[in-house]
């Protein structure tokens, strides 16, 4: 997947889970939770998607590392290369 | 019984636990006489938590021993002994005396867990003002709705939630007299109608002394929610400091040297009683965490703070779990002694789990709110039947009783028979009543025991084993949700017509908030829509009390006299016979 289609997926996968979000004001390179009110159970959604639609392998520890739009993009990089 | 029991040893313990001999202690167990426990207010001026937590330690003999270790989400840590919380706490104290504040008027307190709101929460019941905590994860109509039954006087929050969650509203809370916030002068002087925390603290005095306090003045108020009307705030008593530091000895096993970690945000009441007080009233070291869930920090974090006694929850814990052991081997945790849960349930898997992961089992324990203090709890010292909430602390009468028809109660006395947990009232950090609910307070008795609400059994041996509850609450990653709060949020949006909400069973949070709901006649329904209503509850309500799913149908069953059946809804949700359906009112 290209750094394009990894960003369209994580934010459209934002947006069903807090549609309340507007994705233009995310910034790419700080931590979600920071940013916009998720809970622990939206991460861990946001993470399992990911994995779904990707079938990037993602264990369960590793998901702090995917709470951010360019930490996400860098992770799957690392996994996939 | 689907688990063996975790027989502990008899002898031989490193640290002996508190409650070694749990029948002999409990038998010669007074609540008069744990009161000795603690000092008192010089000059016999009454009782009095933040002293016995802060002050009577910083005139003695621990006065330079660490008390809080607070650490950022960057790892950046702060240290507070005894000697410091008393300054700090005093200068807090004065800027609320600054501020004009009158015995017993309210401070909320709307922050992540951050060493203002530890020294705020302290600093109000020095001052004789009454701390209520609101989570910071809350969107504005929880925060709206308990300011203004609470009554808030004074908030203390940040630059950022205050922008973000209570700006737009503060109209709507006129009590509100001062926002204090945390944050950079110049963005506080541009923002109107509030003040500048650290300003006010660093212009007040380090001197101050409690005024008197009488063990039954009101100290902390928690809200909680019901199934139906308003979230109730339940009031506790400086006197519950008792409760607080005799549960802490017993069953979180304090011991002088200890360094605990409570991960429990002081939002709910976990984080209060046991985040904060119990184990400052102990003279103990209480770590606090400002980031959220991250297995990994977690146990480095155990690892470098030589963290002895842990008290975390289930849905943290399933997390663990699905993570797995291997991870936990990379760390040196052999400080841990002692694991302890609470929130929801602890299912079986996961006591014996901990005992895999860490070579200890998790001890569950229960209580709520209303109790201010662990009621029900495994101990260190006692064999553990995994999934049990065990035995009833020293001084706790519980009992099991079904209500009858008429109101009344009966109780059970055969084992294994399911029933209401009940408590016998008398224990100190019982609240003393819900604000300006006198009605919805009285219907917590009956026959001389106070109600839980919680279905359980309770096995020949005195274990007791959590059933189900007697309403519709929701038990969401241990935070308790009022299924009427939700509904009553969808419902003002201009395409819902009704609006019924249950706890779908989920294995790692216990149970997501699960809404469905019925539209008036010209709305069709649809994705986008789903999606829009979904956006628009968790802008009100933020997103731990949000659905999490929402699901359209034609009419939200009701009975005849109007009552929202949700048990029917789960039921059909989860594809169980549908019980009783007589009182359905025919659509």
């Amino acid at each position: 997947m290209t750094d394009d289609e990894i960003k369209a997926l994580f934010l459209r996968e934002l947006h069903r889970i807090a549609p309340e979000v507007e994705l233009s004001e995310i910034d790419p390179a700080v931590d979600l939770r920071e940013q916009i009110d998720l809970d622990s159970m939206d991460i861990l959604n946001l993470a399992i998607v990911i994995h779904e639609t990707t079938g990037v392998d993602i264990p369960e520890a590793d998901y702090p590392r995917m709470t951010s739009l360019n930490g996400c993009v860098a992770y799957l990089h690392s996994r996939t290369s | 019984m689907i688990s063996e029991t975790i027989e502990k040893p008899k002898r031989g313990w490193a640290v002996a636990p508190n409650l070694l001999d749990y029948e002999k202690i409990c038998a010669g167990f007074s609540w008069d006489a744990a009161r000795g426990e603690l000092d008192g207010l010089p000059g016999g001026r009454g009782l009095n938590i933040a002293h016995e937590a802060i002050d009577r330690h910083a005139a003695g003999a621990i006065r330079n021993h660490l008390a809080l270790r607070w650490i950022g989400k960057g790892g950046e840590t702060r240290d507070f002994s005894y000697a410091d919380l008393r300054l700090l706490t005093n200068r807090f104290a004065n800027v609320l005396r600054r501020l004009g504040l009158s015995k017993g008027e309210r401070v909320f307190i709307l922050a992540g867990r951050i060493p203002e709101l530890y020294i705020s929460a302290l600093g109000t019941l020095k001052k004789g003002n009454v701390f209520c905590p609101l989570f910071s994860a809350f969107g504005p109509e929880p925060i709206r709705q308990r300011i203004g039954i609470g009554d808030g006087r004074v908030l203390v929050t940040t630059v950022l939630l205050y922008k973000r969650k209570v700006a737009d509203m503060r109209a709507s809370i006129p009590g509100l007299k001062h926002v204090l916030l945390i944050g950079r002068p110049e963005e506080i002087r541009a923002i109107p109608r509030t003040e500048d925390f650290h300003q006010l603290m660093n212009d007040a005095s380090d001197d101050f002394e409690i005024a008197q306090t009488d063990p039954e003045d009101l100290a902390l108020l928690h809200f909680t929610s019901g199934t139906t009307g308003k979230p109730k705030g339940a009031m506790h008593v400086h006197q519950a400091v008792v409760a607080h530091h005799m549960t802490g000895r017993f069953a979180l096993d304090f011991h002088p040297d200890d360094i605990f970690w409570c991960t429990a945000d002081p939002g709910w009441i976990t984080g209060t009683s046991y985040g904060i007080i119990a184990p400052l009233t102990n003279g103990i070291t209480s770590i606090i965490d400002e980031a959220e869930f991250d297995a990994e920090r977690w146990y480095a974090l155990i690892q470098k703070q030589k963290v002895t006694n842990w008290y975390t929850a289930p849905t943290a814990v399933r997390m663990m779990m699905k993570i797995g052991t291997e991870v936990i081997s990379k760390y040196d945790l052999r400080h841990l002694r002692f694991i302890a849960s609470v929130g929801e349930p602890l299912n079986p898997e996961a006591v014996i789990w901990g005992q895999k992961a860490f070579g200890l089992p998790i001890h569950d324990n229960w209580w709520q709110t209303e109790t201010g203090g662990i009621m029900i709890s495994n101990f260190a010292a006692m064999d553990i039947r995994p999934g049990s909430m065990g035995r009833p602390l020293p001084g706790i009468e519980a009992g099991v009783v079904r209500r009858l028809k008429d109101g009344a109660i009966e109780e059970i006395r055969e084992a294994g028979v399911e029933g209401e947990l009940v408590l016998r009232p008398g224990w100190p950090s019982m609240f003393r009543g819900y604000l300006n609910e006198e009605e919805r307070y009285r219907k917590c008795f009956a026959g001389g025991w106070y109600l839980t609400a919680d279905l359980v059994r309770r096995d020949g041996d005195g274990y007791f084993w959590f059933v189900g509850r007697a309403d519709d609450v929701i038990k969401s990653s241990g935070h308790l949700i009022g299924p009427f709060e939700v509904e009553s949020t969808l419902m003002e949006h201009p395409a819902v017509a009704e609006a019924g909400v249950i706890g779908k069973p989920d294995p790692i949070a216990g149970e997501i908030v699960k809404a469905f709901v019925s539209l008036k006649p010209a709305f069709v329904a649809s994705d986008e829509l789903r999606s829009e209503l979904l956006g628009f509850a968790r802008k009100r309500l933020g997103a731990v009390v949000a659905p999490k799913e929402i699901d359209f149908i034609a009419n939200v069953p009701k009975t005849r006299s109007g009552k929202i059946m949700r048990r029917l809804l789960k039921a059909r949700e989860l594809g169980l016979p549908e019980g009783d359906i007589s009182t359905l009112e025919s659509s």
